[in-house]
C-alpha cells in the first residue's frame, strides 16, 4: 500500500477532486492548511497600509492506493489538475504505508481500503 | 405650508430605507460562499456611493422635474438648481429636499437589488458601468413614468397604481437580473458542486434589517405621518410575518424541514408582494398576499429555476420580480379608493368585478418588464463594448474578493470553499 499526500493551491480544490474522481479514486481526506515555500507570501492593504502575508492556505489531500501504478496514476491525475505553472502550485509525496484497517467489517491490508459493498 | 410632522416623519423614513442597502448587504453577503463576500458587499456599498452622487447631479430632475412625453423629466433641476427648502410639486406639506431624499434611498436599493442574481462571476468594472447605464435607462424614466408629474403609466396614462415601487423597484431589478444572469452565464460548477452559503445568521440578521428599513419604505411613501401611513406600516407588518409562516409551511410539506434562510426569504417575499399596495388594499388582503407570494416564489426558485436552467445566484428574480408582480396583480384585485383616493376605481374583488383598475395593473406590469429588458439589452451592449462582463475562469475559482479586490472578508481564517 501507497500513501500519497498532495499539498495544492485552494482555488484547485475542486478540480483536483473531480480528477481523482474521474480515475475512479474515491477515497480522499482533505485538510485545510497553512504553509509558505517558493511562492513567499504576498503583501496586502488595509486601508492603504501595507501587511506581509507569509504563511499561506493550502489543501492538502491524503490518498492511499494499492498498487504502484495506481500511484502514478493518482499522481499524474493531482499533477495535471492542479497545475498554473506559477510557483505556489504545490507538491506531491508518497511513501509506502505499513497496515489499514477498516474499523466497520474489520478488514485489513488490500482489502481494506478497496470500495466496500 | 410646510408641516414639521411630515417633514420630521419623512426625513426619519428617508434614513430608514437607506438602511435597506446595508441590509442587503448583508442578507446577499451572507448567502454567498466565501470567497466573494467582499465583492458581493461592495456591489452593495459602493452603490451607496454611486446613486447618491447620480441622483443629485442628474436622477431626481431626470425622474421627477416637468415632463417629457410621459417617459422621463428634465434637466431643469440638474445639481439640484432650484430644489430648496420650499415645498415641491409633490407634495406641499414637506419640503423639496426632504421628498428628493427620500426618493434617493428608492434609486440606491433598486440597483443593488440586481446584484444579487450576478454574484460570483461579474467583473467588478463591469458592474459599475452597468448600474451607471442602468440608472439612466431603466430607473430613471420608470420612475418618472409611474410617480413623475404626468408620468405615462401614472396619472397621465394607464392610471395604474404603485404605492412603494413594486414596478419601479422591484419588477425592474428582478426582470432586470434575469436578463442579466441569463447573458452573464452560469457559475463554474453550477448544479454540479454545492455553493455553500458561507454565514447564515448573516443572512436572517439582514433580512430583519431590510424589514426594519421597508416600514420607513411603505409608510414614507404616504409623504406624509398620517392615517395612510399608519395603515400602511400595518399591511407591510402583516403581510411579511404571514409570508414568513407560509414559506415555512410549504418548505416543510417540500423539503421536510422548515429552514432560517427559507423563513428569511419568505419575509423579503412578502415584503416585496406588500409594496405596490402596501397604502391601497385592506389589511385583510395583506394577509392573504402574504398567503400566496411565498408558495409561488417559492415555486419558481426550487422548480421553475432548476428547470429553465439560468444561474439567478441568490434569486433576485425568483424574490423581487416574481413578488414584485405578485403584488402588482394583488393590488388590482384588492386595492380600494376609500383607503387611497389616488387609485380611480377599486379591485376586481374588492369593487365586485371592476376591471378597470386590474387591467391597468397587468399593462403596467408589461410595460415594466418590457423597459426592464429592452434597457438591460442595452446597457450589457454598451458595457461590453468597454469590458468584458465576466471574471476569467481562475479569478472565479479563486473568489471575486481577492481577483476583484484583493481583500479577503476572513483574512486570519482559512477553509475550504
Amino acid at each position: 500500500m501507497i500513501k500519497i499526500e498532495a499539498i495544492v493551491r485552494e482555488d484547485k480544490f475542486e478540480d483536483v477532486k473531480q480528477a481523482l474522481q474521474n480515475i475512479n479514486v474515491h477515497g480522499i481526506t482533505v485538510y485545510q492548511v497553512m504553509g509558505c515555500g517558493t511562492q513567499k507570501g504576498y503583501v496586502e492593504y488595509v486601508r492603504g497600509q501595507k501587511v506581509d502575508i507569509n504563511m499561506l492556505p493550502k489543501i492538502k489531500f491524503e490518498i492511499v492506493v494499492s498498487t504502484e501504478e495506481w500511484e502514478a496514476k493518482t499522481i499524474k491525475a493531482i499533477q495535471e489538475a492542479a497545475y498554473t505553472g506559477a510557483p505556489g502550485d504545490g507538491k506531491v509525496f508518497s511513501y509506502d504505508l505499513k497496515s489499514a484497517l477498516r474499523i466497520r467489517t474489520k478488514e485489513t491490508g488490500d482489502k481494506a481500503i478497496q470500495p466496500g459493498e | 405650508m410646510i408641516d414639521s410632522g411630515n417633514t420630521g416623519f419623512v426625513l426619519i423614513c428617508a434614513a430608514l430605507v437607506f438602511f435597506m442597502t446595508p441590509g442587503l448587504a448583508l442578507f446577499y453577503g451572507g448567502l454567498v460562499r466565501r470567497k466573494n463576500v467582499v465583492n458581493t458587499m461592495m456591489s452593495s456599498v459602493f452603490l451607496i456611493g454611486l446613486s447618491m452622487l447620480l441622483w443629485v447631479l442628474f436622477g431626481y430632475s431626470l425622474s421627477f422635474s416637468g415632463n417629457i412625453g410621459g417617459v422621463i423629466g428634465n434637466l431643469d433641476w440638474f445639481a439640484f438648481n432650484g430644489v430648496g427648502m420650499e415645498p415641491g410639486p409633490y407634495s406641499d406639506s414637506i419640503p423639496n429636499l426632504a421628498f428628493a431624499a427620500f426618493q434617493m434611498m428608492f434609486a440606491m436599493i433598486t440597483p443593488a437589488l440586481i446584484t444579487g442574481a450576478t454574484a460570483g462571476r461579474m467583473k467588478f468594472k463591469a458592474q459599475v458601468i452597468f448600474m451607471i447605464l442602468w440608472s439612466f435607462l431603466v430607473y430613471y424614466p420608470m420612475a418618472h413614468m409611474v410617480w413623475g408629474q404626468d408620468g405615462f403609466l401614472g396619472t397621465g396614462g394607464l392610471h395604474s397604481v404603485d404605492f412603494a415601487g413594486g414596478n419601479v423597484v422591484h419588477i425592474s431589478s428582478g426582470v432586470s437580473a434575469l436578463v442579466l444572469c441569463m447573458i452573464l452565464g452560469k457559475r463554474e460548477g453550477y448544479q454540479k458542486q454545492s455553493y455553500r452559503t458561507h454565514n447564515i445568521p448573516m443572512v436572517a440578521f439582514g433580512a430583519c434589517v431590510l424589514l426594519f428599513g421597508w416600514f420607513g419604505f411603505n409608510a414614507g411613501s404616504a409623504l406624509a405621518a398620517d392615517g395612510l401611513a399608519a395603515h400602511a406600516f400595518m399591511t407591510t407588518a402583516v403581510c411579511a410575518g404571514t409570508a414568513i409562516i407560509s414559506w415555512m409551511v410549504v418548505e416543510t410539506i417540500h423539503s421536510g424541514k422548515p429552514t432560517l434562510i427559507g423563513a428569511s426569504t419568505g419575509m423579503v417575499a412578502g415584503l416585496v408582494g406588500i409594496t405596490p399596495g402596501a397604502g391601497f388594499i385592506p389589511i385583510w388582503a395583506a394577509i392573504i398576499v402574504g398567503i400566496i407570494v411565498s408558495p409561488i416564489c417559492y415555486f419558481m426558485i426550487s422548480v421553475v429555476k432548476k428547470k429553465l436552467g439560468y444561474d439567478d445566484a441568490l434569486d433576485a428574480f425568483g424574490c423581487h420580480g416574481v413578488g414584485g408582480i405578485v403584488g402588482g396583480l394583488a393590488t388590482g384585485l384588492f386595492a380600494l379608493s376609500s383607503i387611497n383616493g389616488a387609485a380611480e376605481w377599486d379591485g376586481l374583488i374588492t369593487g365586485g368585478g371592476e376591471t378597470h383598475l386590474f387591467v391597468a395593473q397587468i399593462l403596467s406590469i408589461l410595460v415594466t418588464i418590457g423597459v426592464a429588458v429592452v434597457g438591460t439589452l442595452i446597457c450589457t451592449f454598451i458595457t461590453k463594448l468597454i469590458t468584458p462582463l465576466r471574471v476569467t475562469k481562475r479569478e472565479e475559482q479563486i473568489g471575486l474578493d481577492m481577483s476583484e479586490h484583493n481583500e479577503s472578508a476572513y483574512p486570519s481564517f482559512n477553509g475550504l470553499d
